[in-house]
């Protein structure tokens, strides 16, 4: 018997305007821009595989389920610019077919940076997902699915989940496969649930490559390869970005069509199933235990944290975002606090690396900025003046420093007189 | 393969880009085991002013040959000539005013009328028959080598190229390094024009530095596409510098300009960033270095913007100085106006020095670890420059970067690349 459980990831950063160190202002998104991406995007994707899941839900009776994990910071922006997806997902929820996931509100790396931080996220996140779609989600997974014990340990800590998905990193896995549930190391009650890579980027990345010899790739071929997994594994975790239909694949790849067909050919195998990870983990055990002491995520070959924090720029533009975390909470401002957390977006970051830079890479294609340097430099002058905000004395006795003041401070201050934390100092 | 490179300026004597250009591609030929025939003009004195020494009036075809150390198969001939790469038709007139005016003195005063036409065996007196004179000695020239093909660098040694093709009825190439629209904006020279087009239209391939060079040869010169290829400049990787101290000691930043100090480079736009800079940060001096027909006008400006005391001006620099400066600089700015390659930033890479270069240069094209902006928009320059100098991990990450990037850019591969034009010109021939 072999199930599939299939998990979207949605989201879309709020994305800076551009911002130079003489602008002077707390107007730090490009609401046009992110209006218009998040239209676009609606009628590319959300939209319509929203209808197509729907259909398949209400076809299959019930037979076929998924899972999202949207963000908070994406759910603003479809609450202002695409309202009509909001209740899209509305009618999705209803179908009882449908979980919900929870993650860091503000897709953020904060597990990393402030546990306080992390934890604050999540439950705005699950508050929000239920109000939304009335689920307290029961499964976390985090931001780019970076994750090790520590992780898995805090969240069975937090006594709200029944499980944590993670990458099924050959390199944690051994010869052990993905399609089994397992137990994080030093957990008692929690169970892990590990992305089938192979797979999962067969329809995500793969898809339309028609240098790659299985292309093209159709619904009744692929469900063979998940009728292969009989005997061998009791769940094909098929974990991808939702903007997989319509955006990264675009419709004329026919991945729409290919959506449409896989349930079927799925289902015509009378072993398969497919199943929600809360059905998945309430039904089996964890096969071992799973050790990751070091830190993986779901990004590039080396499935670590270099596409955010791989180089000087990067390390420093997280630490000195963090860094200003007490301060930011001491103004009690909401509208600063709430400006200091859309700024810890991971996506920030990864417009930062310099990685793929030089190939003219895919990543290109998701990047606002023309090159890694000036995302660094406009985050940077965002972050400036988020600091100078909180300088200014409460109570109306508002001192406004003067430009050259706030730079000088900001000039010593931020890189080299850094008191209290040496270690977020850049590389030398 | 021979050829005969109608070229310019060889070290210790290297003025600018041009000069660079002509010597590293030859360099590489070189050891690619061309067989290169290197002419190049050079004014006879000695490099002070006051010893200009005329050559007699039967060597009007003078050409002195040499061999350059470390370059096997180039041979040398310097014709007698005031061109000089960058030069104007007004620099010219005055260069050659100021010789006869030499001449004159050390002649007690009288200038006859012999030696007037002295004067005018070597030099014309203006820069058009020159540049033909110079055409006909390096025809007279061409007529005792051996040539598989002819290869031009920049205009005024087209008529030249256009020349010993045609003695020699081998192809030419003719090589941009730079058009009139970039030395001179909308307000080109007519007959300069005249003379880049037609050496473009009798050439068999037109070399272009950059494809921003190779689209202003199609479309304000008409040539065909098909006829206008691109080899990028490579640079000279100088790892032998010593790291010895400068003796200079200071805590101010330092941003460079480095380039001739004309229209075309954009000597007011960084003047006009630096000003903006200083509205924010203090302690930070910008650098000039090198000469032109904008000096003056460049220093007037810093002290009406009021930043005189934070812009230095040193004039022409080169060498070890150049070295030094490198090492003292934070960041280089190239904010030209129109630039078809630009070699100053790889150089300033090479010394580890990050960069920031005008979208409208050739250079943009082939690097990615630079910052780029418009020529036009200080704003973002002086935001770029803040930006470079307030945060340690962005000049790290340019820098280091950037250092390896330009490792890439080798003069081997332009030189090949050439000698690949060469062999299907010959060919199609």
């Amino acid at each position: 018997m072999t199930w599939v459980c299939f998990y979207f990831q949605v989201h879309q950063p709020m994305r800076l305007r551009h911002y130079t160190v003489f602008d002077n202002n707390d107007r730090y998104f490009d609401d046009y821009k992110n209006a218009s991406i998040c239209r676009k995007v609606a009628n590319k994707c959300y939209l319509p595989a929203n209808r197509l899941i729907l259909d398949m839900i209400r076809q299959f009776d019930g037979r076929f389920k998924v899972a999202y994990s949207i963000t908070g910071v994406l759910l603003e922006q479809l609450l202002s610019f695409s309202p009509e997806v909001m209740s899209t997902f509305d009618a999705l929820a209803e179908t009882g077919c449908v979980e919900f996931l929870a993650e860091t509100y503000y897709h953020s790396l904060s597990f990393l940076y402030s546990r306080d931080e992390f934890v604050e996220q999540v439950n705005k996140h699950i508050e929000t997902i239920d109000s939304f779609f009335g689920q307290k989600p029961r499964i976390f997974r985090n931001t780019e699915l970076v994750y090790n014990n520590d992780l898995a340990a805090l969240i069975e800590s937090t006594g709200n989940f029944d499980a944590i998905i993670t990458e099924g990193a050959d390199h944690i896995l051994g010869y052990r496969s993905p399609n089994f549930v397992y137990k994080p190391q030093n957990c008692n009650k929690l169970k892990l649930l590990l992305k089938n890579y192979s797979l999962s980027d067969d329809i995500a990345f793969r898809f339309s490559n028609r240098d790659w010899p299985q292309w093209p790739l159709t619904a009744d071929k692929f469900a063979h390869w998940i009728s292969n997994v009989n005997g061998n594994g009791n769940v094909v975790n098929l974990f991808m970005d939702y903007e997989t239909f319509g955006e990264h694949q675009w419709e004329d790849t026919g991945i729409f069509d290919f959506m449409r067909h896989l349930p079927q050919e799925v289902l015509n195998h009378p072993d398969n199933n497919f199943k929600t990870p809360s059905e998945v983990v309430q039904c089996y055990q964890p096969v071992g235990t799973v050790d990751v002491p070091h830190i993986i995520s779901w990004a590039d070959i080396e499935r670590d944290l270099s596409a955010w924090v791989g180089n000087a720029m990067q390390s420093n533009a997280i630490h000195e975002l963090y860094r200003l975390e007490k301060k930011i909470k001491q103004t009690d401002d909401e509208k600063i606090i709430a400006d200091w957390r859309k700024l810890q977006a991971s996506d920030h970051f990864y417009y930062m690396c310099t990685k793929y830079f030089a190939d003219g890479d895919v990543h290109k294609y998701f990047n606002p900025y023309n090159s890694p340097y000036d995302s660094y430099i406009n985050f940077m002058n965002v972050l400036d003046n988020l600091h100078s905000r909180c300088s200014r004395l409460p109570g109306g006795e508002a001192s406004f420093p003067t430009i050259k003041q706030n730079t000088a401070e900001g000039f010593l201050g931020a890189v080299s007189q850094n008191e209290n934390t040496p270690d977020l100092q850049p590389a030398k | 393969m021979r050829i005969f490179m109608l070229g310019w300026e060889f070290p210790p004597f290297i003025s600018g880009g041009l000069g660079t250009a002509c010597y590293g591609l030859t360099k590489a030929m070189d050891q690619l085991g061309m067989e290169v025939t290197f002419v190049l003009p050079r004014m006879v004195e000695s490099g002070y002013a006051t010893h200009v020494r005329l050559l007699s009036p039967s060597s009007w075809t003078s050409a002195a040959s040499f061999m350059f150390s470390g370059l096997k198969n180039v041979r040398f001939h310097a014709i007698n000539s005031a061109l000089e790469p960058y030069s104007t038709p007004d620099v010219y007139r005055r260069r050659i005013e100021e010789t006869l005016r030499q001449k004159q003195k050390m002649h007690g005063g009288t200038i006859s009328v012999s030696s007037q036409l002295n004067a005018g065996d070597d030099y014309s007196r203006d820069m058009y028959s020159e540049v033909h004179r110079y055409a006909a000695v390096a025809a007279e020239l061409a007529k005792d080598e051996q040539i598989d093909i002819v290869h031009a660098h920049d205009w005024m040694t087209y008529p030249a190229g256009i020349a010993v093709a045609a003695i020699s009825e081998k192809p030419l190439i003719v090589h941009v390094h730079s058009t009139e629209f970039d030395r001179s904006g909308e307000h080109v020279n007519q007959m300069i024009y005249d003379i880049e087009r037609e050496g473009m239209e009798r050439a068999d391939k037109v070399i272009a530095v950059s494809h921003y060079t190779r689209s202003t040869i199609i479309s304000r010169y008409g040539i065909s596409g098909e006829k206008v290829e691109v080899v990028y400049n490579g640079v000279e990787r100088n790892g032998n510098w010593s790291l010895a101290e400068t003796g200079i000691n200071t805590n101010e930043k330092i941003v460079l300009f480095l380039g001739r100090i004309t229209m075309q480079k954009g000597p007011e736009y960084f003047l006009q960033a630096a000003k903006k800079v200083l509205e924010m940060i203090d302690d930070v001096k910008f650098v000039m270095v090198g000469s032109g027909d904008m000096m003056h006008r460049s220093i007037e400006m810093a002290a009406e913007l009021g930043i005189g005391h934070k812009v230095l001006f040193t004039g022409f620099l080169r060498g070890e100085d150049v070295q030094k400066i490198y090492k003292m600089a934070d960041l280089y700015v190239m904010p030209s106006v129109s630039e078809p390659f630009g070699i100053a930033p790889l150089e300033a890479l090479n010394h580890d020095v990050p960069v920031i270069i005008s979208n409208q240069s050739g250079v943009s094209e082939v690097l990615t670890h630079a910052l780029k902006v418009d020529f036009w928009d200080t704003t973002e320059i002086a935001n770029k420059i803040i930006a470079v100098l307030k945060y340690p991990p962005l000049q790290e990450t340019l820098a280091n970067h950037g250092n390896f990037e330009v490792r890439k850019l080798r003069w081997k591969d332009a030189a090949a690349k050439c000698v690949r034009i060469y062999e299907d010109t010959l060919v199609a021939v």
